[in-house]
């Protein structure tokens, strides 16, 4: 069988590094998922085979850590994954109608993702800055304070951001 | 009282106060320097001790103490691991310090490895916080730089190496022993204690477990006394805390006082009051998973001791506001189907539990309970209570227990009228 390789240069360095970095290996399993998540946007089996190959550990570690955590997901999500704040200190600043607003605007519901593969979207418990909520997170950057007035002016930039590349 | 000089937040709004640079300048690393070159580890340690600084995770246990539970003699290594999850709803103080302030919160990691004979040290911190783990890995690069971390620390032969740990998006993980499981590689399931950390934490290995905003204060434990510290707050609470004000104040933002500021001082004089001129109805005042305050229960002060008096909890300090327009059903709602998602479902009392609490107060809230839910909640929270491995289970409790408790005619106005009490509403979005 051909071999597939799909992880990029920069991330077998990095995974190489987490390798060595821990005093047992195993405590490296998360890190990799960062890694795979990092480059892919979301679990791609193959690249994570590779990586399991790379540490020199089961896939089944790969498999089973990624089952437990929420943030990587195993299919394919927007270029930009929205995740919306749903717990309290946010859901009192109005959360709930933030959502449903980005609901409309991108016509998609939770867990979709629009047609042009740009944005998808998700709600998720306390990202830890409630104290300028409405919060969202989109890829790795916090939205914070957040207006209808601001969210517009987001996707707007997001959207410019994707067409020049 | 003589205006408070703040200790963690002193520079914060200083520009570049994450460079080294700054750091430094405005007395950074002076006291790693005289812990390792004119201090014994166990001398920090009893300064630490009688310094009376207790833990600002949410259990508020005796720093010092804990570190002074590590067995003797032993030849295994010992690790230290920082609490960085932060994410109990309500609180997001350490993430304030991580960013603008990385080399605080480096520096009193590196003061407590030595004291504790750490060789390596773990910083866990949650996945989410991105900018936050680059932040800490940029001021261990600049440390190393300068001969603060790696080998032969100022020449004295002290080795300490710091490692950023990224979480993966799961409260559970800030819960001591489950973040060691996550450490090690697994998912993150709490582990049955005793062992505690201290003798068995990481790989079997004697382990301490401490949270950002109380490492951040040992540097300056250490610069200024034990004795200095203790003129802070009050005889029992020493020191500072910040307190992460959310939800309906004017102004929300953390808060860097003295233990012991009267919730009333803090919600009207610091974080402006009620937004919009509006009534309080209620304070919810160390995080989501402690009791809440009625208006009229908020003339107490903001120390451990003081808030267990009234019934409630300092826990994390995370102090969310609700005014009069807020349902207290869906404020419940809300932090069931928190509990509900994050319970890690090793033990049936919380999975089972924290799932039947949801869809009860979800009936309820959508004009299908029955009075006979709120019994069924209050037998659930029994049900649950002291029956898990880990506290997660208990705190799932408080926010149910407490509201039905406060505001008992309002539940059952949802009950016979099938609808939010007049004036009472989902929150909006501006
Ligand atoms: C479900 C749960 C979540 C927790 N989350 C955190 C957290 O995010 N950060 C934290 O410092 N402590 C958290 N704790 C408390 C830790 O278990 C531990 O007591 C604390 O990190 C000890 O540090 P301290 O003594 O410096 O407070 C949590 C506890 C539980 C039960
Ligand atoms: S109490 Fe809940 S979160 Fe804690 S170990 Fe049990 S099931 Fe998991
Ligand atoms: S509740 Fe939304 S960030 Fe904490």
């Amino acid at each position: 069988m051909e071999k597939i390789e799909k992880l990029s240069d920069s991330s077998i360095k990095e995974i190489e590094r987490f390798k060595g970095l821990y005093p047992n290996r195993n405590s490296a399993v998360l890190m990799v998922l960062h890694v795979v998540h990092q480059q892919f946007g979301f679990l791609d089996r193959e690249a994570l085979r590779e990586a399991a190959e790379i540490m020199e550990l089961p896939y089944i570690d790969f498999q089973q850590a990624a089952s437990f955590y929420t943030l990587f997901p195993n299919k394919p999500m927007g270029k930009y994954h929205i995740q919306v704040c749903r717990t309290l200190a946010c859901h009192l600043r109005g959360a709930e109608e933030l959502t449903a607003l980005l609901k409309k605007i991108l016509g998609i519901g939770i867990g979709e993702v629009t047609n042009d593969g740009l944005f998808s979207l998700s709600e998720v418990e306390c990202l830890g800055s409630c104290g300028t909520a409405p919060v969202m997170q989109i890829n790795e950057i916090y939205y914070e304070n957040l207006t209808r007035a601001r969210v517009d002016e987001i996707l707007d930039d997001l959207r410019k951001k994707a067409r020049n590349g | 009282m003589a205006e408070f000089e703040k200790i963690l937040f002193k520079y914060i709004d200083s520009p570049d106060q994450d460079r080294i640079d700054t750091y430094i300048k405005n007395g950074g690393y002076a006291a790693l320097e005289k812990a390792i070159t004119t201090m014994k580890p166990e001398e920090v340690t009893d300064e630490v001790i009688k310094s009376g600084l207790r833990g600002r995770g949410g259990a508020g246990f005796p720093t010092g103490r804990k570190w002074s539970f590590l067995p003797k003699g032993i030849d295994k290594p010992v690790y230290l691991c920082v609490n960085a999850d932060e994410s109990e709803p309500g609180t997001f103080k350490d993430r304030e310090l991580i960013e603008r302030e990385p080399h605080q919160v480096l520096e009193g990691t590196l003061i407590t490895a030595y004291a504790i004979k750490c060789k390596i040290a773990f910083i866990y911190i949650r996945g989410e916080f991105a900018y936050g783990a680059k932040q800490l890995n940029r001021a261990i690069d600049e440390a190393r730089a300068r001969g603060f971390v790696g080998k032969n620390l100022f020449g004295k032969g002290v080795d300490i190496e710091v490692i950023v740990h990224r979480g993966g998006g799961a409260y559970i993980c800030g819960e001591e022993t489950a973040l060691l499981t996550s450490l090690e590689g697994g998912m993150g399931y709490p582990r049955i204690k005793p062992p505690f950390p201290a003798v068995a934490g990481l790989y079997g290995c004697p382990t301490i477990i401490n949270n950002v905003e109380t490492l951040a204060n040992i540097p300056h434990i250490i610069n200024r006394g034990a004795s200095w510290f203790t003129t802070i707050g009050t005889p029992k609470s020493t020191g500072s805390k910040i307190f992460c004000m959310s939800g309906h104040v004017n102004k929300p933002g953390n808060y860097e006082l003295p233990m012991g500021v009267p919730l009333r001082e803090l919600l009207f004089e610091h974080a402006g009051g009620v937004r919009d001129g509006r009534n309080l109805k209620a304070v919810i005042p160390g995080g989501s998973s402690v009791p809440v305050l009625t208006a009229d229960k908020i003339d107490v002060r903001m120390d451990f001791e003081s808030l267990a008096e009234a019934g409630t909890m300092l826990g994390s300090a995370g102090v969310m506001v609700l005014d009069e327009t807020t349902c207290i059903v869906r404020t419940a709602q809300n932090l069931a189907h928190f509990y509900q998602h994050e319970s890690c479902g090793q033990c049936t009392p919380c999975r089972q539990g924290t799932y039947w609490m949801l869809a009860i107060l979800h009936r309820i809230e959508h004009g299908q309970g029955t009075m006979e839910d709120l019994n069924t909640l209050t037998d659930i929270c029994d049900n649950i209570e002291g029956n898990t491995i880990c506290p997660l289970g208990d705190a799932a409790v408080p926010p149910v227990r407490s509201t039905i408790r406060q505001f008992r005619e309002e539940y059952e106005y949802h009950i016979t009228h099938k609808k939010c009490l007049p004036g009472t509403s989902p929150a909006r979005f501006e």
